[in-house]
């Protein structure tokens, strides 16, 4: 058989449905228990036609026997595909789902709203660019809405879509709907979510989920769905500063070592400069070597092999990273930590603690902060119990290179490992780094850390120009003054100052942001 | 924390350059992205596991699994050798299909039969579905898993397919009997797969979990892959049963009195063993065209598996007992 006849089952031309061209949204459906949040997927899969006759006909002959519809179609049981979920009629763990329209594709994270089950829902969460938060409009904000809302905020999920369920049984009244929100907004802005958008809907009926319901004319906002059309995806990261955490090493012969791995972030050129962590090697790109033949740019997110011009010592843990702006070695860091296990974490065990392609022995140091959902702020305690999120210090056997989680997520997060179950116990944002105390010195000498400390911004666009702004208005004014002496005349002084305030502004701004990248001179405030 | 605090003036702002720039260039595709994540899926189960090997059943999302081994690997050939589970009641296509395209790929693979279970006589018809596929595929499967020792086993399955597939995580850990435990299932978060294991555990990887039918197929067009041309709609010799059209693939096809086999254009959305595979009256002779009609189908795809059809929970129940 020649699998190779098959050149015409390929032919030219634009494809139904051009699914290669549309854009993707991930998105993280959450909510506490029974705020309807099955029955608002499984409408959105169903009138998206992404359910089909016969999973219809089984539905139809579940809802009859499982159902609570009283007959009518009863979506959960579409998505709870556990037994033990369709007979305890809850979503356990976190189950993928997938829909498109004309302008989008969806991955919809399903997450289980019962309390026991968090740690599925954040493990949802973590890859998501928006978050899909249900909240039933009669019964409002719950215990388990607010660590949803927590856990979003940790893994840095800035986009939240409120839809506040139910409104047929608050009688489509927009006094409520607004006074749900209010109380979302309050609870959520503190933790720093940015963009809130809510919706007030009805999912068993359908109302303003597909398009707008008439029930609720006075709320003139998109309808669910369209909303999810539009909404931005997470910004691409290619712009950030490069990293490449290496995942294999390709040697099919003496003459090719090529270095594979997912481009964390940032871009990366054929013949660019980079460093190898932790090594301190600098070297530059060789080949950007794909099936698909040589590349001479790739951006973040896509998988590659490199090859570089020297010969190196990388091996898998190693990461590749840009000139600039640098990771940080070490081997203290301090983290946001969220508990997956049943048992509580044990102070002073040692966990093994994945990030990026890298494994390491870490130990919490005694003394974390727990972060109560109730009073909102953060208490001293010994021990982490199941679903809680603590803040700590962990420390490693061995200095890794680590980005903040705000500043780079691959190399800014980590899970962390029972060394004898090998179960998932813990995932982790890092917060902050700082340099290992051993070997400080000799760090410094490698310019690593000296550059990673000052080349990095330490005044904000704003305070540059608010500077500048401040420092002409006194400029001009002693202009004005010093003119006047010498001519006599307010008019002339008075046009001198004028025309120099706005140059001068320029310049003095520009000045500030030369002077910000220049790292001589500069002290660390530690 | 706190003797850390002064540490944290010198690494903010990482973004701040990024965000006075222009947005970055054009997103990567919907496709660009599942397969640069499935290839980082690929590589990191090879890099976390001793003895790796890829389940190849012959079908559309085998051969993309084996075309994105190959891209992961590139310039080598991918370090484990693919295993298929040989149940005797292929279409012959597939078989003619599989040797050609191994021997044109270079790679090694592995054919496992059940030798126990062909000795009992076990077949789809004699015995029926759910005996014939535990026997001569969940069975099998053990088999040749406990006899090469091998620790981490790529699959085609997709989160789309089915129910209890789509809480499936991506590193399926088994235990020692191969059996799937959904409540022990690891947590997965961002990219960060756990492959660590007990001695005796395996992984079961699943590099097409976030894929749809329409992305494979999509995912084929765009790279040209060959796939077994049953999937393309001709003349076959097929007889109904139970309202399923099934092929008459061989002569140990047992018909009925009276019943004689007619020739019918169609085509198969998934490939399986030919008695429990259902064909459907089609004249998609093209990828292009096979898409079209994905798009306007009202039925599911393993609408055609006849084992599916064993109770609602039956999947669940087949992957606990370590069904693929």
């Amino acid at each position: 058989m020649n699998v190779h006849a098959q050149a015409d089952r390929f032919e030219p031309g634009s494809l139904p449905g051009r699914q290669g061209r549309k854009s993707l949204l991930r998105f993280v459906a959450c909510g506490s228990v029974d705020h309807g949040k099955s029955t608002l997927i499984g409408r959105l899969l169903y009138e998206s036609k992404q359910l089909f006759d016969d999973q219809l006909d089984a539905l139809a002959a579940d809802s009859r026997k499982l159902g609570t519809q009283d007959g009518e179609l009863d979506f959960s049981l579409l998505l709870d595909g556990l037994a033990a979920e369709r007979e305890q009629k809850i979503t356990i763990d976190v189950a993928y789902r997938f829909f498109e329209t004309a302008r989008r594709k969806f991955i919809v994270i399903d997450a289980p709203g019962h309390e026991q089950y968090t740690a599925n829902m954040a493990t949802g969460a973590s890859l998501a660019d928006l978050a899909l938060v249900l909240v039933s409009a009669d019964e409002g904000l719950t215990a388990q809405t607010k660590r949803h809302v927590v856990i979003l905020s940790m893994l840095g999920v800035q986009q939240i879509l409120l839809a506040v369920n139910k409104m047929d049984r608050a009688g489509w009244s927009e006094d409520v709907f607004r006074s749900v929100t209010a109380q979302f907004r309050d609870f959520a802005t503190v933790l720093g979510v940015k963009k809130i958008t809510s919706i007030p809907i009805a999912a068993k009926g359908g109302d303003n989920v597909i398009l707008r319901s008439a029930r609720m004319p006075w709320y003139r906002g998109l309808s669910l769905l369209k909303y999810l059309e539009q909404a931005e995806p997470r910004p691409a990261s290619d712009r950030q500063p490069f990293r490449m955490p290496i995942q294999w090493v390709n040697r099919p012969n003496p003459d090719f070592r090529g270095y594979s791995g997912l481009i964390a972030s940032g871009e990366v050129r054929a013949g660019m400069q980079v460093r190898l962590l932790p090594s301190d090697r600098i070297t530059h790109i060789e080949r950007i070597a794909t099936f698909d033949g040589d590349l001479e740019r790739a951006t973040a997110g896509r998988s590659v092999t490199m090859t570089f011009a020297d010969q190196v010592d990388a091996s898998r843990g190693d990461i590749v990273v840009g000139l600039e702006r640098p990771p940080v070695m070490s081997d203290r860091i301090s983290a946001r930590v969220f508990w997956m296990n049943s048992e509580p974490f044990n102070p002073g065990r040692r966990y093994l603690l994945k990030l990026a392609t890298a494994t390491v022995n870490a130990q919490i140091e005694p003394g974390v902060s727990i972060f109560d959902l109730n009073s909102q702020r953060s208490v001293r305690a010994d021990s982490i119990a199941p679903n809680e999120i603590a803040s700590g210090v962990l420390k490693l056997d061995r200095p890794i290179a680590v980005d903040r989680y705000d500043d780079c997520r691959d190399t800014g997060s980590f899970i962390l490992i029972d060394p004898e179950s090998y179960d998932t116990v813990g995932m982790g944002c890092i917060e902050n780094v700082s340099p290992p105390q051993s070997s400080i010195d000799a760090y410094a000498k490698s310019g690593v850390a000296a550059k990673t400390k000052l080349a990095r911004w330490t005044e904000t666009h704003a305070r540059s120009l608010a500077k500048a702004v401040s420092w002409r208005a006194t400029g001009s004014l002693d202009t004005f003054v010093v003119a006047f002496v010498i001519t006599g005349s307010p008019k002339i002084a008075g046009s001198v100052a004028g025309t120099e305030i706005l140059t001068k502004i320029l310049i003095y701004y520009l000045h500030e942001r030369v002077w910000a990248w220049v790292p001589w001179g500069k002290r660390s405030p530690g | 924390m706190d003797a850390l605090a002064p540490v944290a003036d010198h690494v903010e702002d990482f973004a701040g350059v990024a965000d006075t720039q222009s947005q970055a260039g054009s997103p990567l595709t919907h496709l660009e992205q599942l397969e640069a994540e499935s290839i980082h899926i690929i590589r990191e189960a090879v890099a976390e596991s001793e003895n790796p090997v890829m389940l190849y059943s012959i079908g559309k999302d085998s051969s993309v699994l084996v075309h994105l081994a190959l891209k992961a690997f590139y310039p080598a050939k991918p370090p484990f050798p693919l295993l298929h589970v040989d149940t005797t009641w292929k279409f012959r296509e597939m078989i003619a299909f599989r040797d050609a395209r191994v021997r044109e790929l270079g790679l090694d693979l592995i054919v496992h039969i059940n030798r126990d279970g062909l000795a009992r006589g076990i077949n789809p018809f004699a015995s029926g579905s759910e005996l014939h596929t535990d026997v001569m595929k969940t069975q099998a499967l053990r088999q040749a898993l406990n006899l090469h020792r091998f620790d981490a086993a790529f699959g085609g399955a997709r989160r789309d397919e089915e129910k209890s597939r789509a809480k499936e995580r991506v590193f399926s850990l088994r235990t020692a009997d191969h059996l799937w435990n959904p409540k022990r299932q690891r947590p997965e978060p961002w990219r960060i797969y756990n492959g660590r294991k007990r001695h005796g555990e395996s992984i079961r990887v699943f590099p097409l979990s976030n894929w749809t039918e329409l992305d494979v197929w999509h995912y084929i067009h765009q790279e040209r892959i060959p796939v077994v041309p049953l999937y393309f709609a001709a003349p076959r010799p097929v007889v109904e049963r139970d309202g399923v059209l099934i092929m008459v693939d061989d002569e140990r096809f047992p018909l009925n009195p009276g019943e004689r086999p007619a020739t019918k254009t169609v085509r198969f959305r998934t490939l399986g063993c030919y008695p429990l595979t259902g064909a459907f009256k089609s004249n998609a002779r093209t990828v292009s065209e096979i898409i079209q009609e994905t798009i306007e189908s009202p039925y599911s795809e393993r609408q055609g598996r006849v084992i599916d059809r064993d109770g609602s929970a039956s999947m669940e129940r087949k992957k606990k007992e370590g069904y693929f």
